[in-house]
């Protein structure tokens, strides 16, 4: 009985390269084989998505959720839930600014606030010329050099508003 | 099946081994007051109204979730879980805009129910007041977020008895909300069935059909009932 089902059973089609022909989906689709396509590995598959892509748009999430048989929803509610998933584009550099207690007493509050008055955004957002995203972070550990603000993955040590404005204004190039 | 015998509120009761705290009460008559809780969906103890006293566990728990077990003493109405009870209602009506008197639900709401059974006069915080949007892009319902209490009983609906998962949570915390797919409007959410099941398990003026006006929203709720006991029991209940 198995032998015949076993003969039965279709070739596996050749998977259909994405209709963008954007080589990334081949990559995340491969990575989702890896996980037998398991629903459970949504979050996995994520990180990957956002590995690749750098932020999940719509059509990212659709994509997984076909490939994992997933409802849209659900997708998007995992996405949404944590802030590590962004489903926007980020700026072309990142600014951390750490808002753990040690941080936060020394000052991370007034750095964020003042950042955000300089950018003209709020923490989480990115400026519209899509040079810098601002985030806050909870506790990243580094209580010891507070108040830490992580540029581009480079954790900093006591830092003021005004030596955060003055790397982000390198950044931004000439900003008056 | 092993039975369990527990005391609940001073009465002796014996349920069966996977049965919760709040299907025994119920069955020995005693009434524990829920919000989340749906007929035949997963509980999920969102709520925390069906809190209960269980003695020699300081923690209060909640009914829907917890298990019987043999000999456990509980109590469902102490004055403790009053005050706990009507704290929880003053916060959800804090949460959203809870206007009953403009509410397409008023007088058929579980919400507003509870508070009057709970002697809610009053809320004692700050209404946080939050700008929430009312979705009509539904042939025939509409979602009004301001009244929403995230039970999530819709979304529960969608996912065990419909099975189409339209409906989910996104975001967290105090940003949570309920979407359709990818956070589009209802009507082009193509995964909907427009089967009405959410607007039928819905506690509040959340969900509402399409033309109904303040106070008219009426639901009959024996057609989940009906559909879940089709369902799991393969009995047709009319």
């Amino acid at each position: 009985m198995i032998a015949t089902l076993a003969k039965r059973r279709k070739p596996a089609a050749p998977e259909a390269p994405h209709p963008s022909g954007d080589k990334r989906f081949k990559i995340l689709e491969t990575q989702m084989k890896r996980y037998q396509f398991k629903q459970d590995a949504l979050i996995e598959v994520l990180h990957k998505a956002q590995e690749l892509f750098g932020f999940l748009d719509e059509g990212l999430l659709i994509f997984i959720a076909h490939g994992l048989k997933l409802p849209p929803s659900r997708v998007y509610g995992v996405a949404t839930f944590y802030h590590f998933f962004k489903l926007k584009p980020q700026g072309a550099h990142t600014c951390v600014i750490c808002m753990g207690t040690a941080c936060y007493v020394k000052g991370a509050d007034k750095i964020l606030a003042s950042l955000e008055e300089d950018l003209k955004i709020k923490s989480g957002e990115t400026t519209p010329d899509g040079k810098v995203s601002l985030v806050s972070a909870r506790c990243i550990g580094a209580c010891g050099i507070a108040p830490a603000v992580v540029y581009d993955g480079v954790v900093t040590a006591r830092q003021s508003a005004d030596d955060a404005f003055a790397k982000v204004k390198g950044w931004m190039g000439h900003v008056a | 099946m092993a039975a369990k015998t527990l005391t609940i509120d001073g009465q002796m009761v014996s349920a069966e081994e996977q049965q919760t705290v709040l299907e025994a009460a119920r069955d020995a008559g005693i009434r524990i007051p829920t919000l989340c809780h749906q007929e035949g969906v997963m509980a999920i103890g969102a709520c925390r109204l069906c809190l209960v006293e269980v003695a020699g566990i300081t923690k209060l728990l909640p009914a829907c979730v917890t298990k019987v077990q043999e000999g456990m003493d509980v109590k469902t109405n102490t004055e403790r879980l009053q005050k706990y009870r009507r704290m929880i209602l003053e916060l959800l009506f804090a949460e959203r805009n809870h206007v009953c008197a403009v509410c397409v639900s008023n007088g058929n709401c579980e919400l507003q129910s509870l508070a009057m059974e709970h002697g809610m006069d009053h809320v004692r915080y700050d209404y946080r007041c939050p700008k929430c949007g009312v979705d009509l892009t539904h042939r025939l319902f509409g979602a009004d977020d301001n009244r929403c209490v995230l039970c999530g009983r819709c979304m529960r609906v969608c996912w065990y008895i419909e099975g189409a998962g339209t409906k989910n949570v996104s975001g967290r915390g105090v940003n949570s909300s309920i979407i359709n797919d990818l956070h589009q409007p209802w009507g082009a959410a193509e995964s909907c069935t427009s089967c009405g099941k959410c607007v039928l398990s819905c506690p509040t003026g959340a969900l509402f059909y399409q033309g109904a006006t303040v106070g008219e929203m009426t639901r009959d709720r024996s057609k989940l009932e009906f559909i879940v006991t089709a369902r799991e029991k393969k009995q047709w209940i009319a």
